[in-house]
């Protein structure tokens, strides 16, 4: 078990975004979130790497429990996410980009990185490898140096994971890394998924709108609907879930 | 030294050569992970030697076929070296062809073993196992993605590379004397033809065949160990395999692998080839490219690059063939070259070019010159994958336009009183493979190569090709007809991708067109048109305007050439798609199969030959990944002003 959620709850004002949510990720699986609009998914990715501090409940990574996660101590710990809404640095190039995911494994301080020293200097080359592979991995060499706002909406999203992976996550949380793309670049972007999960390991978290997507790539799957989890099991189980089933086609509600 | 090199007669021999001759001279060069990395002759050739050796302990045999399905890369090129030098033939294939296309090479050839790039391709030939029995060893280069893959088929290349280094250890002379076994008039390599018409044949070339016209040209065009080619262009395509091996092991020079596909832009620029070669198609589309970022230039760039290129038109190519210029407009061009052309051959990676040649299609004589008046060296070249490419080069000097040059030396060439040009020379396939027939057909008796293309020789006996003679056609009142020369012509507008045109036996001309999607696409743009994707850009009123006035400019310009004032075209109608080779409307090399389109789209034909406004049209297109879907919807038909021959000078 990499993360544990136990018995989240989130509120803004009156607005209950998450209520009792359990739930755990086991090393090295996909896991989705799934529900309809305002279901409260990315609330709950913003809990998982403490943008947001539940006012109950616990998470544990791989054990140790907190009571609440902060950004800065969720990246060190190897979690690393995207944003639904694509937040790269538009003016600055591909390779840059993916570069500032290393920043948090960058030993050099401002000194010895202003004058160029040794250290600094192998220290770059290294961080420049891993890129290169990552960049590489993803296949998106022929951007490398194109300045992120000129590039398409699907490669955005891409350059957006490279970004993440740059950090070396151990659990990579995805919001909606799928939205917004044609049928070409998901099925892409499914493959670039798997092949992360595959290749480095990596257990990954995603939040998806696009059923479809999610039941052929996730390995298990959690329904939320208003902030309430309905559903947790394989795609097979939570497909023919009666409650999964009234939450995203509707039924009359008393 | 030059006289031993000529001594050698099979590849694998020339590789060895240049391992003890120039061993850390770079051999091949290949980005990877942003760097350019080089193996030089020496580790190249170790390597070549190490997989030889394993490929022998794989069961590769003396005159049996391998195949390889890749892109250009430094260990698809050693593998190829390797099975040469065990005697074995290798086979390289097209690696964006689908699946079902790899079958026939592979079950035609009995090929045991394969060389493939990557997952995609491994997958393809993993696809159609079941169907090749022979296919029994799959070697892959790139293991992401195939962890998970049943491993009884799949051997990895660096697998394969310790395994050769520990059999080399304990028999360090194995691959030698299997290289000395070899001799010129063994096979040395198998090419299918792209199939233009009907089934791809096998066509077969002995290593004497290849290495002779290699180093003919390369003596012509003074290439030697310091020259740099940029490998681009498919494997599976014999010219690829004259510039990249064949040539490269006569002259010891270096071929360097770019990154990816998309990226090939920027690594020529890294690189800076001294001897390229380029498809008219690819020509056009940096021109095209140019183009439309000089239309987003500044006022002040847009005047400057205007202004100089008239110069370069007027004097640019006098000036590259030596001939008389005034002492003025050299120096108008010597500033030129510094404001605009030095840069413009710098974004097109061209600074060090020395040759540069382009063949496969007949180039738009604009177009050429466009390349020659910046001082790119640019020269056309003529030949087959038969006839080992080199049949015509244009030397230094005599350059022109419309011809392709005399015959290099050693090529006999002449006309058949049905005006096809036929060939005799050192480069002649031996044979299609298994298809005595298909020999016979294009082979006779004296050894004379039919090349099915239609020509004449021009005064200075230079040969000048029109079209292929089976598609040269009259119209109905008896007047030339060759569509191809009318396509070309079409084809250099920006905004024009692929053009057909029918008219034979026919009253007059009428074309199908596809529009440049990008170049349209910014066009669009400028104009605050918003647009979805081709086919709706295709359907658009005002891109039928645009195509309209760039058919009407031909037409004054077919006006002016009596001989063909008779084919100007008439009517026009956009395609809804994109011609496409996954969808056998062009050849892998991006030949347009005009019976198959002809065939495909006939009631398209009938509705521009009815005179009717639209025409309905449902087609199945078929997705990349493969799956199928139907399109329907009514596309305009078009009518262009035509000119009596008198009045073409008014018009233009």
């Amino acid at each position: 078990m990499i993360l544990a959620v136990e018995g989240v709850s989130l509120s803004f004002g009156g607005v209950r975004a998450l209520q009792d949510v359990s739930f755990d990720v086991k090393e090295h699986e996909i896991r989705a979130i799934i529900g309809p609009n305002g279901a409260g998914k990315s609330s709950m990715l913003n809990v998982l790497n403490g943008v947001y501090r539940p006012q109950k409940g616990k998470i544990a990574f791989r054990g140790r429990e907190f009571r609440g996660m902060d950004p800065r101590r969720a990246a060190s710990l190897g979690i690393a996410r995207t944003f639904q809404n694509i937040a790269l640095f538009k003016g600055m190039s591909v390779l840059d980009n993916v570069m500032s995911g290393r920043n948090l494994k960058m030993r050099c301080n401002f000194l010895q990185q202003a004058l160029w020293l040794g250290p600094a200097k192998r220290e770059e080359l290294e961080h420049r490898r891993a890129a290169e592979e990552i960049i590489d991995f993803l296949e998106i060499q022929h951007i490398r140096r194109t300045p992120v706002g000129r590039l398409p909406y699907g490669l955005q999203k891409r350059v957006e994971l490279a970004r993440a992976l740059a950090a070396e996550p151990v659990v990579l949380l995805l919001d909606e890394p799928m939205a917004g793309m044609n049928l070409e670049e998901k099925q892409d972007m499914c493959r670039f998924v798997l092949h992360v999960n595959d290749h480095y390991g990596t257990t990954i978290v995603l939040i998806e709108h696009d059923m479809g997507v999610v039941m052929d790539i996730s390995n298990r799957v959690v329904v939320l609907d208003y902030g309430r989890k309905i559903a947790d099991g394989t795609p097979g189980e939570v497909r023919r879930d009666q409650k999964v089933i009234d939450a995203y086609l509707g039924v009359a509600r008393a | 030294m030059k006289e031993r090199i000529e001594t050698l007669d099979t590849f694998p021999k020339l590789l060895m050569h240049h391992a003890r001759v120039r061993p850390q001279r770079p051999a091949i060069r290949e980005k990877d992970l942003g760097i350019w990395q080089t193996w030089t002759w020496h580790e190249f050739a170790e390597e070549v030697r190490a997989i030889a050796a394993a490929l022998a302990a794989l069961g590769l045999k003396r005159g049996e076929h391998f195949a390889l399905v890749g892109d250009n890369r430094p260990r698809l090129y050693a593998t190829m070296a390797a099975g040469q030098c065990l005697g074995a033939i290798p086979v390289p294939l097209y690696q964006d062809a689908v699946a079902a296309e790899m079958a026939f090479p592979i079950q035609n050839a009995g090929i045991a073993v394969a060389f493939a790039e990557d997952q995609e391709q491994v997958d393809k030939l993993l696809e159609i196992a079941p169907q090749c029995a022979s296919l029994t060893r799959i070697v892959y280069d790139d293991p992401r993605g195939l962890r998970h893959y049943a491993k009884d088929k799949l051997v990895a290349y660096d697998d394969l590379l310790g395994q050769g280094r520990e059999r080399l250890k304990a028999n360090p002379a194995l691959i030698d004397d299997e290289i000395a076994k070899g001799a010129g008039a063994d096979t040395a390599a198998m090419f299918f033809t792209s199939g233009t018409t009907g089934v791809a044949k096998g066509v077969v070339h002995t290593h004497t065949s290849l290495i002779g016209p290699s180093r003919t040209a390369a003596e012509l065009e003074r290439l030697g160990d310091a020259d740099v080619v940029l490998a681009y262009l498919p494997p599976a395509w014999i010219g690829q395999n004259i510039f990249s091996v064949a040539q490269a092991y006569v002259t010891g020079y270096c071929i360097c692998c770019p990154e990816a596909a998309e990226t090939v832009m920027t690594d020529m620029r890294e690189i800076g080839p001294t001897y390229y070669f380029a498809p008219p198609r690819v020509l056009e589309n940096l021109l095209t490219q140019v183009s439309i970022r000089m239309e987003d230039a500044s006022r002040v760039k847009r005047w400057l690059y205007r202004s100089f290129m008239g110069v370069a038109q007027r004097v640019g190519g006098a000036i590259l063939d030596g001939k008389r210029v005034s002492l003025a407009d050299r120096l108008l061009y010597a500033i030129g070259d510094v404001l605009v052309y030095g840069p413009l051959r710098n974004v097109l990676g061209m600074s060090r070019v020395k040759v540069g040649y382009t063949a496969g299609e007949a180039i738009g004589p604009d177009l050429f010159k466009f390349y020659r008046s910046i001082g790119i060296n640019l020269k056309q070249l003529y030949g087959s994958t038969e006839t080992a490419v080199f049949v015509c080069i244009q030397p230094d000097g005599q350059v022109k336009p419309d011809t392709v040059g005399p015959a290099v030396p050693g090529v006999e060439l002449k006309f058949t009183p049905e005006r096809e040009l036929v060939v005799r020379g050192p480069g002649l396939f031996r044979e299609y493979y298994k298809n005595p027939q298909a020999t016979a057909e294009v082979k006779d008796r004296d050894g004379w190569f039919h090349t099915g293309d239609a020509g004449y020789f021009d005064a200075d006996g230079h040969v000048k090709i029109i079209d292929r003679v089976k598609d040269v056609g009259r119209l109905a009142n008896g007047t030339l007809f060759a569509p191809k020369y009318l396509e070309n012509k079409l084809k250099f507008f920006p905004y024009i991708r692929e053009a057909v045109c029918f008219g034979h036996e026919r009253d007059r001309v009428c074309a199908f067109i596809n529009i440049d999607p990008e170049a349209v696409g910014n066009w669009a743009e400028k104009r605050n048109m918003p647009y979805s994707g081709y086919t709706d850009l295709a359907s658009r009123p005002e891109v039928h305007d645009l195509v309209r006035e760039c058919i009407e400019r031909v037409n004054a310009d077919l006006a002016a050439e009596p001989e063909i004032a008779n084919s100007q075209i008439h009517r026009f109608l956009i395609l809804h798609k994109e011609l496409d080779a996954d969808d056998g409307e062009l050849t892998r090399t991006r030949k347009v199969r005009r019976g198959y389109i002809a065939e495909k789209y006939a009631p398209l034909i009938d509705a521009l030959y009815a005179g009717r406004d639209s025409v309905h049209v449902q087609a199945q297109v078929k997705y990349e990944d493969g799956r199928t879907g139907t399109f329907s919807a009514d596309l305009h038909i078009e009518n262009a002003r035509t000119f009596p021959p008198a009045a073409a000078e008014r018009a233009a």
